[in-house]
């Protein structure tokens, strides 16, 4: 019997219990956490997309991120002080509805995603990792000197948006929208690789030359998946955004996207539920080890040298062993 | 908009670009020899910028804080290189972003432990605060104006080092084929350590001179590192031309940008949204120049295949 399903059953069953026990005891905080969990896997499983499959190292995801963000700021911030964001050609309208905000999130990132990968792919290797984070860095400073929507500031959000049949403010259910979406996201990247398309890309990170002959354009193929990834990760970022009521210049930044990075690596790149561990795995030391120690990040930099140089499967591929490799 | 204005925003592009070339160069030469991508070569700025400002700070002496930063930066590239970065070269590049990105946050943790969260300050020397003036009427600070001068020199020294010296030859020579020197009998690694203390001296150098101007600060290198990124995409990878073309570019385009883009929108804009658009679009500028570069030159400017 191979291990990794059972893993990955195992992470689920985790995630599900800990916020379950805690609305039980009645500890508001550790369902929040839990929640943040769910919803920055969500973000990793985007970037594990482009990076896992694809072989793509994108330093810049962030940068969708912040645009799901800030799709959730700036339509929620229109609605509370009912302002209608454009009158002309057409009237539109801010929104406190989760469904609106999330379908305007997956837009603009997966645009977004669509105009950076179309410049970023003409290129590979380093040049590809530089491109993504100058690009990611370009979003940043936008957002910093823009001030329509709190520039450097931020946006606060007072009240959290709406979903048609629940109280979004109760955090037992919140966590669970969050966390039916990461399930979903999950099935559906579990298709997604195992369709045409999911093996001409992992095909494609292995030997272009080859994919290529048989008559695949690797780039469109890649500019898809990497379309897809953003829009994942946009997605999240809706939601992240949500979760604290506040977005700011700070989801742009490339600290952001190393650390969608490091969950996807603590957890097992190009494992489906790689960086759901990672960011688990994350949350866990950043609490533990933050409340040892105000400078956690030095032992979390330890810990990632370590993960580097002796254990290149991540966590899931340490429990799991090498049975499943995908290199 | 008098011309005066304009020449002083040229020379204050000049000197970022000359700034940006000393990081760019220590980037790009080690990406060239080795293979490497550096994420920590932010952090050996910033480590340069504090022995500067610490040494500075107890001995009231400028140059020694230069010195100490050369010092403090090389010894700091040569260890993190023997103990750790060497066992990068041969990993994919995805493994050396995440160690190096590890690394830093080792470096930034470490400096905050040591120096704490609160900015040290560098201050310009005596001799170099006032403002000199230049042919035409132009008063300019002195220390910008030593800044360029000496950052030209560093460049000139750099190009001369690698065009004639013996090490110059190896680091030629490592970047065109690195098993063949191995063969020939030269020792590869010291040269990496070298070349890797060598640019992390220069990253250094050029944090303790931009440190007297700005503040020193936990995290004042990474923003320059993305910068010198940019402009080593710019220029093409591994060549130290396309570096020094490529920063001042990118120095002059983000300065001028800054200067011009709000007056020429308030040609026809009202004042306050001029401002508003002018400053969005002038943050945005050398990202934008990045993108049409790589459109017409995928590998940069002086880059090959």
């Amino acid at each position: 019997m191979r291990r990794e399903p059972l893993i990955n059953a195992a992470i689920l069953a985790v995630l599900l219990a800990v916020p379950l026990w805690a609305w039980w005891t009645d500890e508001p905080f550790t369902i929040t956490l839990a929640t943040r969990v769910v919803i920055l896997a969500l973000a990793g499983v985007g970037l594990n997309l482009a990076l896992g499959l694809g072989g793509m190292v994108s330093f810049g995801h962030a940068m969708f991120f912040g645009i799901g963000g800030y799709a959730m700021g700036i339509l929620a911030s229109q609605a509370q002080d009912y302002e209608p964001l454009m009158e002309w050609p057409i009237l539109i309208e801010g929104t406190k509805s989760m469904p609106v905000i999330w379908l305007t999130a997956i837009v603009f990132s997966a645009l977004g995603a669509l105009a950076v990968g179309a410049l970023s792919l003409r290129t590979t290797g380093v040049y590809f990792i530089m491109i993504t984070l100058a690009f990611g860095q370009m979003f940043y400073y936008f957002a910093i000197s823009w001030p329509a929507y709190g520039g450097e500031d931020g946006l606060s959000i007072y009240v959290r948006n709406e979903f048609p049949g629940l109280n979004t403010l109760d955090p037992i259910q919140f966590f669970a929208l969050c966390f039916a979406i990461l399930l979903a996201v999950l099935f559906f990247m579990s298709r997604l690789a195992k369709s045409a398309f999911g093996l001409a890309l992992v095909a494609a990170r292995q030997n272009q030359e080859r994919v290529q002959t048989v008559g695949i354009g690797v780039y469109r193929l890649r500019l898809a998946a990497f379309t897809i990834s953003g829009a994942i990760t946009g997605l999240a970022g809706a939601l992240f955004a949500d979760l604290n009521r506040f977005v700011s210049p700070t989801m742009f930044s490339w600290q952001t996207s190393g650390e969608i990075m490091v969950f996807v690596i603590l957890g097992g790149v190009g494992r489906l539920y790689g960086p759901v561990a990672g960011a688990a795995l994350f949350i866990v030391l950043e609490n533990v080890l933050g409340g040892l120690s105000e400078y956690w990040h030095i032992y979390l930099g330890a810990l990632l040298l370590g993960v580097v140089l002796f254990a290149r499967g991540g966590l899931i591929g340490l429990l799991a062993g090498r049975e499943v490799a995908h290199d | 908009m008098s011309i005066l204005l304009f020449i002083e925003q040229v020379l204050n592009g000049l000197q970022f670009g000359v700034m940006l070339f000393l990081m760019a160069a220590g980037l790009t030469l080690i990406f060239g020899v080795m293979g490497l991508i550096n994420l920590a070569h932010g952090s050996l700025y910033m480590v340069g910028a504090f022995a500067a400002a610490a040494v500075a700070g107890a001995t009231g002496s400028f140059l020694l804080g230069l010195a100490a930063s050369l010092v403090a930066a090389a010894a700091a590239g040569a260890i993190v290189e023997v103990a750790m970065i060497r066992r990068l070269y041969d990993k994919d590049h995805l493994d050396q972003v995440l160690a190096t990105f590890a690394l830093i946050l080792i470096f930034s943790e470490g400096t905050r432990w040591v120096f704490g969260s609160f900015p040290l300050y560098l201050d310009v020397p005596s001799w170099l605060a006032g403002p000199v003036t230049l042919p035409g009427g132009i008063q300019y600070p002195a220390y910008r104006l030593a800044i360029i001068g000496i950052g030209l020199a560093v460049a000139a020294g750099l190009f001369a080092l690698i065009r004639w010296t013996r090490i110059g030859i190896r680091i030629r020579a490592g970047e065109a084929d690195r098993e063949m020197i191995g063969a020939l009998g030269v020792n590869i690694s010291a040269l990496y350590t070298i070349v890797f203390a060598l640019g992390a001296a220069l990253a250094g150098f050029a944090g303790a001179l931009v440190g007297a101007i700005q503040s020193v600060q936990v995290g004042m290198g990474e923003p320059v590192l993305i910068l010198a990124f940019v402009v080593i995409v710019i220029g093409g990878i591994g060549s130290i031309k396309g570096a020094l073309v490529g920063s001042i570019l990118v120095g002059l385009t983000d300065t001028l940008g800054r200067f011009l883009l709000p007056v020429a929108f308030g040609a026809f804009l009202d004042p306050s949204s001029a401002t508003t658009i002018g400053s969005a679009l002038a943050s945005m500028s050398i990202y934008i120049l990045m993108a049409v570069i790589l459109l017409i030159r995928p590998t940069g400017l002086y880059g090959s295949d």
